[in-house]
Order: C-alpha cells, then sequence, then structure tokens
C-alpha cells in the first residue's frame, strides 16, 4: 500500500467522525495558533523599531570625547576625527562634530533665551534620505553645506518655532543675531513636536561647529556624530573608533571616563536580542500546548487502534505487513495533526492581524509626531508557517508512533478473533 | 510429486499455567492442487489451530508445513503476510468486509498489499465480483448488502489475489440455510472450475459437500478419506452431535 492510498484512507477515516477528528486537533490548533499570534506580533514590533531606527538611521555611532581628566586637558580634535574617517572611507560614509554653542538668539527687537544652538557640519544632512542624521527634514531652504561649514559662514537652519514666532512664518534669506553676530537664515526644519514650545525641539538653531566652538570658547568638541557605509560596516567602524580613542587615551579606566562609542546598531540589536528571549520565552510556552495535543492524538490513535482491531487483523490476513498497518496509523496520526496545524496557522493569522491592528494602533499613537510611516505589521514569517506545519506534522507522527507501532505487532488471529 | 499443502507431523503447543495443551498432536496431511477437503471436528478438536497454520496465521510448534513447496513453517510475520497474500484467499464466517470501504475497495484489498498498480487492481477486482456475480454493487458498502451477498464478496476478495488456496472458515456459520446453501455451492463451483478449496466446518452436514473430508479429535486426525464413507460423519463419542443435526 502506497502514501497516497494511506492519505486517502486517513482522509475517510477522519471523515467517519468529523467531531472526534476536531477535537483531537482542538489542542494542535490551539497550540500552533499561539505559536503563529507571538511570532507575528513579535515580528511587528520588531518591524516598528526597525522601521524607526531606519528612519534615524542604523549606521549611526555616537563617539563622546571628554577628554583626559587628569588635569592635561588632552583631547582628540575635530582635525583628528576627521583625518581619521577619511583614512576609512570603506568603513565611514561621513562624520559631524555635535556641538552646543549655548542659548540665546536675537532678531530685531526679540529676544529669544531659550533657543538652544547647535554646531554641526554639512554631514548632518543625508541627501540621499532628504533627512538630517536625526531623521528631521527641511521644510523650506537647504541644509548648511561644506563650504558654509569650511569658511566658518554665518549660515543657519532654523527651527519651526523660530520662524513661526521671530520671522511670523518667512525666515529665508533674513537674519538673526547669535551672540551679536548676524545669520542668515538658509533654512527651516520641518515642525517636530505637537505643541511648538519655547525651549523645546522646534527652538532651534543649527550653525557650522566651528562658529559654535567660536561661541562657546572651547578648543574640542565633546560628541561627533558619524555614519558608517552601511549596517555592515558598523562594527567595523566602531573598532576603528576604538582603536584610535585607546591609542590616544591609553589609560585603562579611560572607556566611559575620557571617550565613549555607541552604536545605533548595538542598540537595535540589543532590543531585538530582549525581544528575542521574550519570544522564545512565549513560544514555548505556547508549545506546551502543542505537546499537550500531540498526548491526546496519542490518545486518540489508541482507543482507534483498539476500535479497529478488526480491521487490523482482516488487513494482516490479506497480506498486510507489519509496515502497511504502521504507515496507515502515522499518515493518520500526521494527517489530523497536519490539518490541526493548517487551521491553527489560519487561525493565528486571523487573530494576530486582528490584535496586530488595535495593538499597532495604539502604538503609533503613542509614538506621536515622530511616528509618521512607522506601520505595524503583525504577520507571521514565511518560515515561522512552515516550521509550525512542520512541526504539527512531526508531533501527530511522533505521538502517533506508539499506537501505529502496537497496531502492526497485533496478531492477526488474535485480531481476527476481537470482538 | 509436489503437495500444494504438506503438513508433516505438525504439533501445536499452548502452554495454559502448568499445563501443556496440544491442540495439534502430531498431524501430518497432503492437499494436492484442485481438491475439495473439509476439516472437520468439534470445537476443540484442533481444527481451528489447523486452519490458523495452513492459512500461515500461526507456527507449529515442531513439525514442517510446506505451502507450494516452500517451508513456510519457521517464517517470520511479515514473510507470512507475503504468503498469505500470494497463495491464500480467505473466507471467514463473519465474512470480515471493512465497513467504511466500498465493495470495489474491499475486494480490491489484497491487490493493494500486493503492490498492483490501480488499473490493475480494478479490473481483477471486478472480474472477481463478476464471477460472484455482484459486480453491479461495487459501489455499495457492505453494510447495503445482505449477509448472503456480503460472503460473496468476501469470496471475490479471497478470488481477486488469484490465489493457490481457499480457505474457508464456517463460511455458513452466519448465514440462513438457504443462503448457507447457496455459497457452499459458490464453493463447490470454484472447486469445479479448478480452485484447490479447504472447507473448515463443525457440521457434517456441511462436510459431506466436500470431495474428501478430514476428521480432526482431540488433535489427532481420526478419519482422511471420501465424503461417502460412513465413518467420515459418524464417529464414536459424536453421536450426540449427529443427532443434533
Amino acid at each position: 500500500m502506497n502514501v497516497t492510498q494511506a492519505f486517502k484512507l486517513a482522509i475517510k477515516s477522519l471523515r467517519t467522525s468529523k467531531m472526534r477528528a476536531f477535537l483531537t486537533m482542538l489542542g494542535i490548533i490551539i497550540g500552533v495558533a499561539a505559536v503563529i499570534v507571538i511570532i507575528s506580533l513579535g515580528n511587528g514590533l520588531t518591524g516598528m523599531v526597525e522601521q524607526q531606527v531606519e528612519k534615524v538611521g542604523i549606521t549611526q555611532i555616537y563617539a563622546y570625547t571628554w577628554g583626559m581628566g587628569d588635569g592635561t586637558g588632552k583631547n582628540v580634535t575635530p582635525e583628528e576625527m576627521y583625518d581619521l574617517v577619511e583614512a576609512h572611507p570603506e568603513a565611514f560614509s561621513g562624520i559631524t562634530p555635535w556641538v552646543s554653542g549655548g542659548t540665546g538668539v536675537r532678531q530685531g527687537n526679540s529676544s529669544f533665551e531659550k533657543s538652544k544652538i547647535f554646531g554641526v557640519s554639512e554631514a548632518m544632512y543625508r541627501p540621499e534620505t532628504g533627512t538630517t542624521l536625526d531623521g528631521d527634514t527641511l521644510s523650506k531652504g537647504r541644509y548648511l553645506q561644506y563650504v558654509d561649514v569650511a569658511q566658518r559662514k554665518n549660515v543657519c537652519v532654523i527651527g519651526a518655532y523660530l520662524e513661526r514666532e521671530a520671522f511670523q512664518g518667512d525666515a529665508l534669506g533674513k537674519t538673526l543675531k547669535l551672540g551679536g553676530v548676524p545669520y542668515t537664515v538658509v533654512g527651516v526644519i520641518q515642525q517636530k513636536s505637537d505643541t511648538m514650545a519655547e525651549g523645546g525641539s522646534d527652538d532651534t538653531v543649527y550653525i557650522p561647529y566651528g562658529n559654535a566652538m567660536q561661541m562657546s570658547g572651547s578648543r574640542f568638541v565633546s560628541l561627533y556624530q558619524i555614519t558608517a557605509v552601511s549596517r555592515d560596516t558598523v562594527a567595523e567602524a566602531k573598532a576603528i573608533l576604538l582603536d584610535f580613542f585607546q591609542t590616544v587615551f591609553p589609560g585603562e579606566d579611560a572607556y566611559y571616563n575620557a571617550y565613549y562609542v555607541e552604536t545605533m546598531l548595538d542598540q537595535v540589536n540589543m532590543i531585538n536580542t530582549m525581544m528575542g528571549v521574550a519570544m522564545a520565552v512565549l513560544v514555548a510556552i505556547a508549545a506546551i500546548s502543542l505537546l499537550v495535543g500531540g498526548i491526546g492524538i496519542m490518545n486518540i490513535m489508541l482507543v482507534s487502534v483498539t476500535e479497529r482491531t478488526r480491521e487490523i487483523g482482516i488487513r494482516k490476513s490479506l497480506g498486510a505487513k507489519r509496515r502497511d498497518i504502521r504507515r496507515q496509523f502515522l499518515i493518520e496520526a500526521g494527517t489530523t495533526s497536519a490539518i490541526g496545524g493548517l487551521v491553527g496557522i489560519l487561525l493565528g493569522c486571523l487573530v494576530a492581524m486582528g490584535i496586530g491592528s488595535l495593538m499597532g494602533g495604539m502604538l503609533v499613537e503613542q509614538l506621536g509626531a515622530g511616528s509618521a510611516g512607522i506601520t505595524f505589521n503583525a504577520t507571521p514569517t514565511l518560515s515561522a508557517i512552515l516550521i509550525s506545519f512542520g512541526v504539527s506534522v512531526g508531533i501527530g507522527m511522533l505521538f502517533g508512533y506508539l499506537p501505529a507501532n502496537k497496531a502492526a505487532k497485533l496478531n492477526p488471529i488474535d485480531a481476527l478473533r476481537y470482538e | 510429486m509436489e503437495h500444494l499443502i504438506e503438513l508433516r507431523d505438525v504439533y501445536k503447543i499452548y502452554q495454559m499455567g502448568s499445563e501443556a495443551v496440544h491442540a495439534l498432536d502430531g498431524v501430518s496431511l497432503t492437499v494436492d492442487p484442485g481438491e475439495f477437503v473439509a476439516i472437520v471436528g468439534q470445537s476443540g478438536s484442533g481444527k481451528s489451530t489447523a486452519m490458523n497454520i495452513i492459512g500461515c496465521l500461526d507456527v507449529p510448534t515442531s513439525g514442517t508445513y510446506r505451502l507450494g513447496g516452500v517451508d513456510v513453517s519457521t517464517m517470520d510475520d511479515d514473510r507470512q503476510a507475503e504468503i498469505r497474500n500470494r497463495m491464500l484467499g480467505f473466507v471467514f464466517q463473519q465474512y470480515n468486509l471493512i465497513p467504511k470501504l466500498t465493495v470495489q475497495e474491499n475486494v480490491e484489498l489484497p491487490l493493494l498489499y500486493a503492490g498492483l498498480p490501480s488499473e490493475e487492481r480494478h479490473a481483477r477486482a471486478r472480474e472477481a465480483l463478476e464471477r460472484v456475480g455482484l459486480a453491479e454493487k461495487h459501489r455499495n458498502l457492505p453494510s447495503q448488502l445482505s449477509g448472503g451477498q456480503q460472503q460473496r464478496v468476501s469470496i471475490a476478495r479471497a478470488l481477486a489475489g488469484r490465489p493457490s488456496v481457499i480457505l474457508a472458515d464456517e463460511p455458513t456459520g452466519a448465514l440462513d440455510s438457504r443462503t448457507g446453501r447457496e455459497v457452499l455451492g459458490f464453493l463447490e463451483k470454484l472447486n469445479a472450475e479448478g480452485d484447490t478449496v479447504i472447507l473448515i466446518t463443525h457440521d457434517n452436514a456441511i462436510a459431506r459437500r466436500a470431495k474428501r473430508i478430514v476428521r480432526l479429535q482431540d488433535g489427532r486426525i481420526i478419519y482422511d478419506g471420501g465424503a461417502g464413507d460412513p465413518r467420515a460423519v459418524v464417529q464414536p463419542g459424536e453421536a450426540g452431535e449427529e443427532e443434533q443435526a
């Protein structure tokens, strides 16, 4: 007897007692559905994190250099950092110093004491995505350019709050005074917060970092925002930075004290690892119901073997070998749990979609205005579906083996005599 | 000449607690192709054990059994299944059809285990059903047929495998006397067409329909000969049964 016939027979046998077949499958259905739901929601969350990071940039590296606390004031210069980045074009694609230029802006007779001034370079802007390294987009004009930074031109890019308050919404080409020096507005950043508050994230001015250093009177830059060429070169870029800092700050306790390097990728990986662990625990719990489902199948198959003892005897008397009988029952168990698995996958996908659209809406809402374009897709991966299906068939076969073997070993004389 | 069935000094001993029960106590028997033999005896005479051994459902404790020239007395489960499939066709008292399979599917079962392709299975099953006159019922379930018809289906199933021996175990036991006679008529017809038939029964009246009777008592053969001989049916100590019949 070949597999197709055994399969047809299995279907026939399931159809003769539909209720029993359904109840037998229920454990597998619930187990598989739970696994699919958990994996789908986990994927949705991971996807959301990825999207968020994609906006900010997965290739971001933050290098902090506070200098040695030994009174020498020894630190790296922006030129050294530029040289380092330029020396490794395979790893780095850009660097911008990040200098605080203090607060306080004047425009005409108005004064904006809480406006924050930051010194950055043109590398803060990524033309390929049209966003800054922080994920902001421009609503008007342009960003700082190479010549602005190299020649320390007195130009600035301002936040939406300043444009509205200082220029009544028309700032391009007009001037602001920073520390008494006039700066021409060349660009305006898209509104970021819902409530544009004074001193908030929209009350900002970006100028070339050289100008900011001059304003604050500092010789050194304590934070660099660096971009790696791609996700794959982040680790390499971090290693190059660490190597470099180690030669500059050789002390054992220099890391964390004199310098520190963190990458977006590390953070994302950490989040993903944590979510992965949480998901694994949940899937393991769900898998217990698969186990229970498997035991249910074994139980019913044992009953079925007993009920069909006479049939087994007849088949054996007509020439069925042990392996024919074993295969028949194994395929029946496998088919039962495979159908259960399919129903479970379907149910799981539906439930995941339902929960996903509810939860996704709430999550995206919580992220606020920064979440534009971020979606929550609670969909299972193809591999999760295939593995769930495989596991459910496997469970059927595994737990079906004992009853199938019992059937195969029945003595035909006893089986024929069984009433 | 090679006999189709050759039992030589066959013992079957069951251990019942401390007591050894000799279900077969040194049975020697040969059957040639084309014979119609009835193995007859009371319950406990050893005829069921004889049928199990001849049917390759069981192996003797000692002695040899050659079927078609092959020693099958020491074969394992699976080899025996193969021999049953190739050489033997069973007709049981309770018909033993599988209730959820159609008549056609039931008849095809031995061919399925023989690994025949589906067209050949269909053709041979149809042919066997035609031989028992039930070709038009091939789509029915066994439960939709009368007892006599079901028994004819089981005969068709036995024939489909083109066996060397048809082994009928109390084939009329579950039928009324008219349909029982019909079924016996079938077996006679098959024998007339060349099939070897072995009939196992406790009923002398039925056994008489065979050409040769082998009478068992307490695990031994006490008569082996023509059905016409009075000793074939009347034995000392069996008078009660005779009166009943």
